[in-house]
């Protein structure tokens, strides 16, 4: 028996899809142990409600004025301050891009261990252990912690969860005790139109490499990835011609993408590039060059311009997801 | 002021690795500076150059080689090495070697820290984060702008879709750094030579009073039953009129491998 904490994100009132899969997950691994979700937020409105479905035993609230954003030191504070109260065996979190930052931080306060971005969990010889990838892909190695708690970040997607014994959700307030002063204010926050789905998190990407020649021509995957709901990539080299912004760039220097569906249109096939994809479970391929390395690691491949295959691609999509 | 920079030595990302008992095989492993370092070093030197003033230090923990790392640093315009070089280091973890160079930078006293964003070695991204937690300081991650106003720093960080925060961080304070921060120069002919001739402090477990958390036997987080990825299966290159691939292909993804 492990006695799970599952720290689910929360943005627009509604806990993260991660919370779905890492509480699932925990359900599984606790055996018995209890599983309590943990809410850090300024106003978490009804977040909290529904977890139980979703595996929670109970769910610790931590509503502060001083998280109102990400704010690292006020955050870790306050998650360490919980993770105390709460005295579980194991500490579970989403490795996003806040979940990577605060768990070293909480863990640092707390003198623990934390294995970051593991995509696998398991029982080993010494309680829960996980499997991470490092070298940038290239190897594979289990990671064990001898702390307790162990801390762990969870790389999104790792785990598909159907059919979880639901918990009873209880909800239950935890008041920390933060600092007014932590000399981090956020001053802006400076969004580039449309809202897009943040790429680390997303279950189905579209991405273009130098091939694609413009900015504008990017608009080419505008449609296909509305109707398959994914977020779209770039290669290093459409990022340094400055076809596609550095947020959306993929690899080893970019980020490390994690989804069912993985459509790379006009990218070679770098090794820096496969560092940042290649745990994706199915990869696509469409490339003029019958020889692209990109092929060796695909799933599916097609030979073809990708300028006239992604307009059949969306037209074709089109006329399927219609059913 | 003391600007300082944590560098880690890696190997190069070509670098083919085999994998040898619980670890690689390092034999012809080609080390360069991790790539996000460089972006850390370009900042603090900038900082120097605006400030008029100020010191710039290489912190790196490691074995021996981790002086050729920080000697290109040095070259792209750092001023000392801090390297902490001892067999009592051998096996730590993020956190021992967090804690080390959290000594080390407060026994320098440091105004202000730059690192890389992650090492592509192991990709842990905590060292920094760490660092910043036993210093008691802030930390911003991921800046992909920085402006100094004295007490204060203002930096540009992403956080996912496409939104930017911008945060303003009294000082001192510790900032991981990215693609997009600036352009880390190269390091000239004369600033190699110069680079030879620079100071090079060195600093002991003992010197750091870090003994009882560095080293394998103290690490919270060890890596065992090292292995190649599994290959992937051989892929499908789909054949026939270009309109009947596409087509076939989606069908594939719903029928075969279920993702739509
Ligand atoms: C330290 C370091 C870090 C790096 N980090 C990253 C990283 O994070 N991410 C990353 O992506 N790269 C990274 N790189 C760069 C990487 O090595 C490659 O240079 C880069 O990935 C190439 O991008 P590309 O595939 O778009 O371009 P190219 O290599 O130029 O390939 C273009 C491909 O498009 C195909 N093509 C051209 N026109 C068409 C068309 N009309 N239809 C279909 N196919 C077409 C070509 O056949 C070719 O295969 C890094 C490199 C270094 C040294
Ligand atoms: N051994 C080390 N010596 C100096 N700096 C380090 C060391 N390990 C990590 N760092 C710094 O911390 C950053 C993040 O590393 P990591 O947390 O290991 O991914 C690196 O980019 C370096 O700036």
């Amino acid at each position: 028996m492990t006695d799970i904490l599952v720290f689910c994100e929360v943005s627009d009132g509604k806990v993260k899809g991660s919370a779905r899969e890492l509480l699932g997950k925990a359900k599984e691994l606790a055996d018995g142990g209890d599983v309590t979700a943990l809410l850090l937020g300024s106003d978490l409105g009804d977040a909290a409600e529904g977890l139980g479905a979703l595996g929670a035993d109970s769910v610790i609230k931590v509503e502060h004025s001083a998280l109102e954003h990400y704010v690292p030191g006020a955050w870790a504070a306050a998650f360490s301050q919980a993770v105390e109260d709460n005295n579980p065996d194991v500490v579970l979190g989403a490795a996003t891009a806040l979940g990577k930052d605060l768990l070293p931080r909480a863990a640092a306060l707390l003198e623990v261990g934390v294995a970051v971005d593991v995509v696998d969990l398991f029982e080993g010889d010494d309680g829960i252990a996980g499997t991470r990838t490092i070298y940038s892909g290239k190897a594979l190695a289990t990671v064990n912690v001898s702390s307790e708690p162990k801390f762990f970040s969870v790389r999104p997607n790792s785990f598909v969860v159907d059919g979880v014994e639901a918990g009873d959700g209880d909800v239950e307030d935890f008041e920390p005790d933060l600092d007014d002063d932590s000399g981090y204010v956020v001053t802006d926050v400076e969004t580039s139109g449309g809202a897009t789905i943040e790429l680390t998190e997303a279950n189905r990407i579209i991405a273009g490499g130098r091939s694609l020649k413009s900015a504008e021509n990017f608009g080419i995957f505008t449609e296909a990835a509305g109707l398959l709901g994914a977020a779209v990539g770039a290669s290093r080299a459409a990022v340094d011609a400055g076809y596609a912004g550095h947020s959306m760039q993929v690899g080893q220097t970019g980020k490390v993408v994690n989804p069912q569906l993985y459509i790379a249109c006009g990218i070679s096939g770098a090794i820096q590039h496969l560092a940042g994809m290649r745990t994706s479970k199915v990869i696509v391929s469409i490339n003029k060059d019958p020889e692209a390395p990109i092929f060796q690691h695909s799933t599916y491949g097609i030979v073809g311009d990708l300028f006239e295959v992604v307009p059949l691609l969306t037209e074709e999509l089109k006329a399927v997801l219609a059913d | 002021m003391k600007i300082g920079v944590l560098l880690k030595q890696v190997p190069d990302t070509e670098t083919k690795i085999r994998v040898a008992g619980d670890g690689i095989e390092e034999g012809d492993v080609k080390w360069i500076i991790n790539p996000y370092d460089e972006f850390a070093v370009e900042a603090a030197i900038r900082l120097k150059e605006k400030l008029g003033d100020g010191e710039v230090l290489i912190f790196s923990l490691g074995k021996s080689r981790t002086l050729d790392a920080a000697r290109t640093a040095l070259a792209m315009g750092g001023d000392r090495a801090v390297i902490l070089d001892d067999d009592a280091f051998e096996g730590s973890d993020a956190y021992g070697t967090a804690k080390a160079l959290a000594a080390a930078i407060s026994k320098e006293e440091c105004g202000i820290v730059f690192t890389g964003g992650q090492a592509i070695d192991l990709d842990q991204n905590s060292v920094p984060q760490s660092v910043a937690a036993f210093l008691e300081w802030p930390h911003a991650s991921w800046i992909q702008g920085f402006e100094h106003n004295g007490d204060t720093a203002t930096v540009k960080r992403p956080v996912g879709g496409g939104a930017v925060e911008v945060v303003e961080v009294t000082l001192p304070a510790v900032f991981t750094c990215t693609k997009g921060l600036n352009e880390p120069r190269y390091a000239s002919l004369p600033g190699i030579m110069k680079a030879k001739r620079k100071p090079v402090t060195n600093y002991s477990a003992d010197d750091l009073g870090v003994g009882d958390d560095v080293g394998a036997d103290n690490a919270r987080v060890s890596l065992s039953d090292f292995k190649l990825p599994p290959g992937r299966p051989a892929g499908r290159i789909l054949e026939g009129e270009i309109g009947d691939q596409v087509k076939e292909l989606v069908r594939l993804l719903r029928e075969e491998a279920k993702v739509l």
